[in-house]
Order: structure tokens, then sequence, then C-alpha cells
């Protein structure tokens, strides 16, 4: 193990900032000289520290000193062959890594309920995507993990698939076998990339589900930013240590990074991933148990409401939950009659409390070790109030959040075929070129070459109805949807 | 050598107060807990650096606190306090021979420690066996009752600090759910003078205003409150603070020395850019 107390790249800002440099290179700010106003907002410290590549501060694109003995430690933390900080959020994260196995017409397995990022870069690359249909709790209505057999018999019927994509965990917490799945996939001659957007804890916590690196997997998309706790856009992709096998190199996977990543890295995200390592490889054992202490208490204070269903570890069942990350607080509401985003709405406008998500039937709070009591206090009361106040009769309510896509076309193809504009109401039996989803939690409903069913069409209308943040289509009303024009 | 306690009061006005001596001072588990003693005011205890109490001036805080509410519905036989951990709310309360029970739920076990300490003028009643402590988050344990108190009491620190829960609509909810149906809640209502007090006050009426059919404020002064101007809100389900029974309470014999009958309807006469406030709260 390096020396984790170590953070070169902020140490090297430190350094910086100490030989009082005279700029004459971009940012024009002039370490906020040249910009007061945003220097009154954002504070000096920052300003004084948003500088550009420079020798004694390395290059993202081209790491060689304090950038590189960064991303090594943050590799040696993380238990990955290489690191690769990243400054356009996971989705870059997610990109590079398909587009670094997959190119056109190659085939990709994967659950459907993905974030957009991993269907955009299947437009990016031309990669073809081979579903496989997550589970579905009939209770919650929320879609699971996959089952390990349920991926055997992709990769079988499947043998020139180039990569299975898994999520480690789903947004509410669900994890798939994924050792099971590294197994399957590398004896088929096939690599496992992870979708580790909300697992990043896994890497420092105890009792919680194994971490891609652990499991064996050939790269992993990590938001560094959700419970690493690093500035929101910075990210890491990590470099498995077999990969090399798939022909995935550390060389490889930065030229594949650099087409798409800016030339201008910011600092203040590269030495917040800096800074944010290094806290997790000292403290990360007790940053995350704290948070999984309150994820815990929460729970139990939720249940102890009545109504609210606030689900765990005890959905676990050996197969499309094979685990559950316990500090992911997720609340089923539809008993007490409202949508979850009914309940994140009210929070917010009732209660001053912004929530991460809610979709149908469930909401999500975020928890981290940046949570004080008092907080989930409030949070607690006003779920208890929320409850008193606005419940009501659920009959009518719609169960499910997932409805399992019927793929007629890649998304490359629908996206950059010839297409027309329709009303949305009007799109029943046509391809769509466009997504739909909600957002958060930004799993598509609808992606570019699917077939648009009445069903997905009630459940779009459904979701807006009930408040949700629609997104996806040109149409910024969600009115029109562009479709295949055959 | 001069010894002197400065409180801010706002970014531009401070208030000092010169001491003898500091007599305790701790970190707790929630804040910061200091006792002084001074010429003017005698003993003070002060949280995080804001002033709580001094032995001089908080007979006005502690009778108008409790004997508002006690001469609008006699019958109160079940009372909730929330905070408070020197002693003196519950101290007005045991004077009532008709109050069967006093739950207090204070969140610092080391603010009641230290008050039974340096602070026995305040502190001297929690022992009476009508009164039970509880030390607890506020919001949490008053979202567990439900129709069973027939008065609460928000004897709270500002709403920055260990208190922000306790002036969130969230609280106050909670505090309807757990009230009777003639039941009342009074609560520390910040001052209307400064603009960042004024702030709270305002949001506090907005919030209470959400579940209380009457709902409103009275005013009382305290010296060494920012301003000395300070509000305490008055809401219930169904009683009208203004409709007290006078005689009624003259009868029971309570000696006060700041709050009487006749002050009662007075204190609820509150000044017209109060009352613009609370309008356009």
């Amino acid at each position: 193990m390096l020396d984790q107390t170590r953070a070169p790249v902020y140490e090297a800002l430190l350094k910086y900032r100490e030989a009082r440099i005279v700029p004459f290179d971009v940012p024009g700010h002039k370490h906020g000289k040249g910009n007061p106003e945003l220097t009154g907002f954002l504070g000096q410290t920052c300003l004084d520290v948003d500088v550009n590549s420079m020798k004694p501060l390395d290059n993202l694109c081209h790491p060689t000193s304090v950038i590189k003995e960064s991303e090594e430690l943050a590799a040696d933390a993380f238990g990955a062959a290489y690191c690769f900080f990243m400054v356009g959020g996971t989705t870059s994260a997610v990109q590079s890594m398909i587009l670094s196995v997959c190119t056109a017409g190659d085939k990709i397995i994967m659950p459907r309920n993905v974030h957009r990022s991993a269907i955009n870069s299947l437009i990016l690359s031309g990669a073809v995507p081979v579903y496989v249909n997550p589970g579905v709790d009939s209770r919650l209505g929320i879609p699971l993990g996959m089952s390990a057999a349920d991926v055997e018999k992709a990769v079988l019927e499947n043998p020139d698939a180039k990569a299975v994509f898994v999520n480690n965990p789903t947004y509410y917490g669900v994890c798939s076998d994924l050792k099971k799945i590294v197994e399957i996939a590398h004896s088929h001659g096939m690599a496992v990339l992870a979708d580790e957007a909300h697992g990043t804890h896994f890497y420092f916590g105890e009792g919680l589900p194994v971490s891609a690196m652990a499991a064996g997997a050939d790269m992993s998309a990590v938001s560094m930013h959700k419970s690493g706790g690093s500035l929101t856009q910075s990210s890491f992709l990590l470099l498995g240590k077999g990969a090399e096998r798939f022909g995935v190199t550390e060389g490889r996977v930065r030229a594949v990074i650099n087409l798409t990543q800016t030339t201008s890295g910011s600092y203040l995200l590269i030495t917040s991933l800096d800074i944010s390592r290094r806290s997790l490889a000292v403290h990360g054992r007790e940053i995350i148990g704290k948070a999984l202490e309150t994820a815990i208490y929460a729970r139990k204070e939720i249940e102890n409401i009545g109504g609210y269903y606030a689900f765990a570890e005890e959905l676990i069942n050996g197969d499309d939950i094979y685990d559950f990350d316990r500090t992911k607080l997720s609340v089923h509401t539809r008993d007490i009659g409202l949508a979850g985003i009914e309940v994140y709405d009210l929070l917010r406008d009732y209660y001053d409390i912004q929530i991460e998500f809610g979709d149908i039937g469930n909401i999500l709070a975020y928890i981290s070790a940046g949570d004080r009591w008092k907080d989930i206090e409030r949070l607690v009361s006003a779920l208890a109030e929320i409850k008193r106040r606005f419940s009501r009769d659920k009959a009518g309510m719609l169960e499910n959040e997932y409805i399992a896509p019927k793929v007629e076309t890649s998304p490359r193809e629908a996206f950059y075929g010839k297409q027309k504009s329709v009303p949305i109401s009007e799109s029943a039996g046509k391809v769509s070129c466009e997504f739909v989803m909600c957002y958060p939690p930004g799993i598509p409903i609808l992606a570019p070459g699917e077939l648009i069913t009445p069903e997905i069409l009630d459940h779009i209308k459904y979701s807006k109805e009930r408040g949700c943040m629609m997104t996806g289509t040109e149409d910024m009303n969600i009115e029109r949807i562009k479709i295949m024009d055959i | 050598m001069e010894l002197w306690f400065s409180e801010p009061h706002t970014k531009d006005v401070k208030l000092s107060i010169r001491i003898n001596k500091q007599l305790h001072s701790e970190q707790s588990e929630y804040q910061r807990i200091d006792v002084f003693e001074s010429p003017e005011f005698g003993r003070f205890l002060t949280l995080d650096g804001l002033m709580m109490l001094t032995e001089k001036d908080e007979f006005i805080y502690h009778e108008m606190i409790t004997h508002v509410a006690m001469a609008s519905n006699p019958d109160i036989k079940n009372i909730l306090v929330i905070g408070a951990g020197d002693g003196g709310t519950v101290r007005e309360l045991t004077r009532y021979d008709s109050i069967e029970n006093i739950d207090m739920v204070e969140i610092d076990r080391r603010v009641v420690e230290v008050s039974r300490e340096f602070l026995p003028v305040t502190a001297c009643r929690l022992d009476d066996p009508r009164v039970h402590i509880f030390y607890d988050d506020g919001l949490r344990f008053v979202r567990r009752k439900e129709n069973l108190y027939d008065l609460i009491i928000v004897d709270s620190t500002d709403p920055f600090g260990p208190g922000e829960g306790l002036f969130t609509s969230e609280f106050y909810g909670n505090c309807f759910s757990a009230l009777t149906d003639n039941g009342i809640l009074v609560n520390q209502h910040e001052s209307p003078y400064y603009a960042e007090d004024a702030k709270a006050m305002q949001r506090a009426h907005r919030r209470i205003r959400e579940f209380f059919d009457i709902c409103r404020v009275y005013q009382v002064h305290i010296p060494t409150y920012p301003s000395g101007h300070w509000l305490f809100g008055f809401a219930s389900k169904s009683i009208d603070p203004l409709n007290a029974d006078a005689d009624r309470w003259n009868s029971l014999g309570i000696k006060t020395r700041y709050y009487n009958t006749e002050l009662h309807k007075g204190c609820f006469a509150i000044p017209n850019y109060v009352k613009e406030l609370l309008e356009h709260s």
C-alpha cells in the first residue's frame, strides 16, 4: 500500500500558492482579481487555485507528475490497476468505459435499467445492446438487479458479445451477484464493466456489498462526488487488474478519454478528488460507518411512523437482489396513497427538505457522513407529518416503475436515422428516436430504437401528472416525440 | 483588570456585561455552556455565547412563558416543556397545584446538570414529583405523542444551533398532533427588532399559522436579550387568551413580579410595525 496520507495535487497547489506566481496564463480572472464579484461569492481560496495545467501541476490529458501520482494513489486505495481522474462527471466515465471496449456493431450485455449515460455511449460507439431484463419487485414496483442465470443465458446466446455491463448497485441500492457474473463473463472471454455511480463507499465501508474491483471486474465508473465526498462532476474511472487481456490498457483508455474530455481540467475538481481519496483511504471506515449507522436509525424511525416501508436487506433473495446497500435510505410511499414524487415535492415545498429523488412509488434520501442527527429527526418528523396531513386512498395508483422494452433497432440507428416529429399521444406503435425519462433517477422509460407502446405512454402521462421532471426529448415540454420515419 | 462578557446582537451591535468571574465553562456534546457572575445581573448562563438567562431578569421570561397560558386555561393538567434545561419554566409551572404532570424534554443533559450546580434560583423545582425529565431531541420526542398534552411550551434556543429543529413546520405540526382539543402551544418567538431575528420570527409565525386556528403573539421586555423587545407565540386549537378569566387566576393567589391579569390583556397589544411583519410573514 502506498502512503495514502499523501495528496500530491493538493500539495502542489499549496506550493503554487505560496510561490505567489504571477499569472500570465488562463484563466483570465487571474486568481479572482479580474472578477471581484465571483471572488466575493466563491471566496479567495477557491479562485487562487482555479488554475490551468502547467509543469508543476501536471496535465490531466497526459499526466506525468503530480496528477499521475495522485491517480496511482487512488488506484492503490481502490484496488485497481489504474485510476483515471474524470472531470466530466460519471457520465464521461461510463462513456469512456464502453467506448474503450466496444466499437460499431459490437454487442454488449446490459440490464435495461441503466443510467442514460450508458445508452448514450451506445449511440456514440454504435454498440448494440443485448438487454437482460432486471427482476421487478411486485410490491415496490422497482427494477432490481440481474439474475446470474439470465446473464448466463444472454452470454450463451450471444457468444460474440464483448462485454457485460452491471449496475453496482442500482440507484435504489440493489446489487446483482457481481462475482458470479464476472466468472461467467470471463469464462466466455467477455469484459465486465461496472457502473458504480452509487457504490463508491463499497470500497471502504464494512458490511457492504462487494466492490467491482474486489469482484474482479475490468472497469468501473465511480462517482466520487456522491458517497466519496468530492465536488460535483468529479469522478473516477477504474481499470481492473485483469483488463489488459481484453486489450484494455492504460494507454488505450486514456486515448479514449481524451476523445471527449476537456483539455482544461479544473483543478478544483482534480484536487477535490485527491483530498477525498486521501480522506476515504485514511478515515473511510468511520466515514462510511457513520452514514450506515444514520441510515439504519432513520429506517427504524420511519418504519415506526407506519404506512411507509423503508426497505433494505430483508429483500435479499440470493438472485436478482443478491445484496443490498444499507446506506441507501429508500422508502416506499404508495401505501399512504402518495407517489414518491409527491412526497418529494411536499418535503421541499412544506418542510424545506430536499431529497435525492422521488419516482412513482418510492423516495430516496441520500445519506452521508455529512448528515447531522437533528436533520435526520427533521426528515423523519416531516414524513410523519406528511402521512398525517396528506395521506389518501391508494386506489388508482400506478404500480410499476419499470416496463420491459421492445427493442426494434440499435440506439445509434434510431438516433441518426430518418426521423419525423409527432405528438407524443399519437406515437403508439412507432419506434422512438429519443429518450424519455424522469430525472432523477435518469433511467430511460423509453430509449432510441424502442417501440412506443400504450403502456409506456400511460406511464409517461402519469409521471407528468404526478410532477416528475421529465426530460429526454428535443421538445422541452415532452409533448412531441421524434419517431423513425420508415 | 476589567473582565467583560460580550454578545454580538447583530454584526454591528453588541451588549457587554462586566463580570466578576467565570464560574463554569465546558463544551458539551451539543454546545458550549458557560456560567458567569456579574455585578449587575448576578449569575448568568450562556449557550454558544448567547445569553440564556440572568438571575436578575429571568423572572420576566419565565413568568411570561407560563402564566399567560395557565390563566387562559386554568384546567391545564398535562404539560410538555421542550428545552428549558435551566429549570425556570418548570419552577413557575410547579406553583400550580392543579397541574398533574410536567414532561420536560431537554436535548443536553449537561445544561440541566450545570444549572442544578450553579443556578439554583431556576433549577430549584426540577425534583418536584410531577416533573419528568427526558434527555431527548424535542422533535423526536413529540412526534411519538398524540392527543396528550393540554399545553406545550417551547423554551428553546435560537433557530441556529441545537434548537433549529424546533422552528420547523414538521415540529409545529407534530405539536398540533400531540395537543388535546383545548391544547395551547406557547413558544419562544424571537424578536421583531433586528432584521435577522425578525426573519426568524416571521418564519415561525408563518409556520404556526398553518396549523392553529388561534394564533397570536405577545410581547415582553427582557433587558439582556437583543433589543430587549421579545415575543412569545400563543397558538391554540380553541382557546383565545383574550377571553381569559382574570378573577379565576387572581383567586389562585400566585404571587408574581412581572405578570398580572392587566398585563395579560396588554401584552397582546403590539406595535404597528410588528403587526405588519406578522401580517406579511
